[in-house]
């Protein structure tokens, strides 16, 4: 035993994990640390005061600020609600004996390659007030358009909306790959059956790529709590403060010189990322086992 | 028969939907891009009255003394840099994860998960990068990268590591062959097919990214391709045909790279998913 210890000990090094630590540690790790500290503190880079919980305070009761939180909750609810939704509805489609399959895989598919700068700036474009194409093509049919970026009202369900576009090509390729996985004997059962296609959607589809729900609704409600570069391209978190997230607002903060007020909302996006997602991973990954 | 025309139908629907909805938006780019500065006012599909590509091309180009050239190599300089750190460091990493279970790897672990969910904490990044008289500097972006990717390349790495078996690491050990050895002579040729994957799906995030290049390379001369693009929203806010044309031209390189491999993209983006 010692000397199969031993040998692993030779054979594996923990050197081998160097460089990869000092890195993560040091450029990862430390920030998130000090962050903890910076976040009590009135910070300019080069000297801080002590404050306690005066950043927090402010964040927490500042009007401008506290509708970060709910439409950060909002955009990640939202976002990865729709993007279960329709990936789990292209995912079906896009298994199913269709001609042209492959390419419609990839066009669902490219909008993830794109930056999201870039998809911002479009996007932004198509839905400007007069002239953009979603105006024009809803007064077509007879809707009367609204500037959907610069009314309060729609601006981050119109952010959302663009960011699920850009986005469920992932989900759609992650259902296509747990709905791939389920052996073809469960649906032969139900043919044998005479199941219908919804029965056979609601008994075997959807419980058993259960697994891509899971990886889907993880990836997507924590890439839409910490979302940025979509809200900061196409409204900067406008009109006035009702689009703003945490993301966003820590930039702002950071532009306007309050580091520590900034790295407050670091902290703060961080206990909520956490007591979000470690739950959640939890609470589904249980009933994956329970399956 | 009915059957047959039903279905037809349907694909013919969804066909048309999908084309509507992922491709009008890409159509409108190109289409912009190679109009006039008068025509592409419009932002309309009308058909081109003149073809001023070249010159478009070379507005966007000699724009503010050459920025987006300079961007285009600081983005390269950035992707094939951190990438490459990424590959080596992480690879090596998850074989020793995988390969040496025990306490250390339960922090390893721990970690790992840790940086798939934790946002980085921007400014004291750049506090820690100023310390060290990185920031402001494509070294301080490069590790900052290499850092805030490392873990999903590890995801991808140490599942693939589990699938070689542990007698080839003991035949070579038996030759003598151990250690950063073993893993550079033996494991880290095998782990080809994940590597590639690797490279390509984090190649297109960091060639992508937009955030940290915004807090930690401010300035023209170290400019990202993004953080350009964004600069040139306000500069081109009335030159859409320009303001395309850049969108085309930054668009490019994850194109390629998507025509070219789409499957081990896919593949990758997947697995890191599901993993994950």
């Amino acid at each position: 035993m010692t000397g199969q210890a031993a040998r692993r000990r030779s054979a594996y090094p923990y050197a081998l994990y160097l460089p990869a630590a000092v890195v993560f540690l040091v450029i990862f790790l430390v920030p998130t640390v000090m962050a903890f500290y910076f976040a009590l503190t009135r910070w300019t880079l080069f000297d801080s005061t002590f404050v306690g919980l005066d950043n927090f305070r402010d964040f927490l009761a500042e009007q401008n600020l506290r509708v970060g939180f709910v439409n950060t909750l909002v955009y990640a609810v939202l976002t990865s609600g729709l993007k279960v939704v329709l990936g789990l509805l292209l995912g079906v489609l896009l298994t199913s004996k269709l001609r042209l399959r492959g390419f419609l895989r990839s066009v669902v598919f490219f909008p993830t390659l794109v930056s999201t700068v870039a998809v911002g700036i479009t996007f932004s474009m198509l839905l400007k007030p007069q002239t953009g194409l979603v105006n024009q093509a809803l007064a077509l049919v007879g809707i009367d358009g609204r500037d959907w970026l610069g009314d309060a009202a729609t601006a981050l369900l119109s952010v959302a909306l663009v960011d699920v576009w850009k986005g469920v090509g992932l989900a759609t390729v992650i259902y296509i790959a747990g709905i791939m996985s389920i052996p073809t004997e469960f649906y032969q059962a139900v043919a044998v059956d005479g199941g219908s296609a919804w029965h056979r959607f609601r008994h075997i589809t959807l419980p058993l790529s259960w697994p891509a729900t899971y990886s889907v609704i993880i990836l997507s409600f924590i890439g839409g709590l910490r979302s940025f570069d979509l809200i900061w391209t196409m409204t900067r978190g406008g009109p006035g403060f009702t689009s703003d997230t945490i993301a966003s607002i820590i930039y702002k903060q950071y532009q306007a010189g309050f580091f520590g007020l900034s790295t407050a909302g670091n902290v703060l996006l961080f206990l909520i990322v956490t007591a979000i997602a470690v739950p959640l991973n939890h609470y589904l990954g249980k009933r994956q086992v329970a399956m | 028969m009915r059957e047959g025309i039903r279905r037809l139908g349907v694909e013919a629907v969804v066909l048309v939907a999908a084309t509507v909805i992922f491709l009008i938006p890409f159509a409108l780019m190109l289409l912009t891009a190679v109009k006039d500065q008068t025509q592409a006012v419009d932002l309309d599909f009308a058909w081109p009255t003149s073809w001023p590509v070249v010159e478009n091309f070379m507005a966007v180009v000699e724009a503010r003394d050459y920025v987006l050239l300079r961007a285009y190599v600081n983005s390269t300089v950035i992707t094939v840099a951190s990438v490459t750190l990424l590959v080596i460091f992480a690879a090596m990493a998850a074989f020793v994860l995988q390969r040496r279970p025990g306490r250390v790897a339960r922090a390893a672990d721990f970690l790992v998960l840790s940086g798939l969910i934790i946002p980085p904490a921007v400014v004291p990044t750049i506090w820690l990068l100023q310390a060290l008289g990185l920031f402001k500097t494509l070294p301080g972006m490069i590790l900052a990268e290499v850092a805030f990717h490392l873990s999903f390349a590890m995801l991808l790495f140490r599942a693939f590591v589990a699938a070689i078996p542990r007698e080839l690491d003991e035949a070579a050990q038996i030759d003598g062959c151990t250690g950063f050895r073993l893993f550079f002579r033996v494991i880290f040729p095998l782990l080809r097919p994940v590597t590639i994957t690797v490279i390509l799906v984090s190649s297109v995030n960091i060639f992508n990214d937009f955030v940290n290049p915004l807090y930690l390379l401010p300035g023209d001369e170290n400019a990202t391709v993004q953080v350009t693009l964004y600069n040139f929203q306000s500069q081109y806010n009335t030159q859409w045909n320009l303001l395309f044309m850049d969108i085309v031209l930054i668009t490019i390189p994850p194109l390629l790279l998507f025509v070219f491999f789409n499957r081990k993209i896919v593949a990758g983006m997947t697995a890191g998913a599901i993993k994950g």
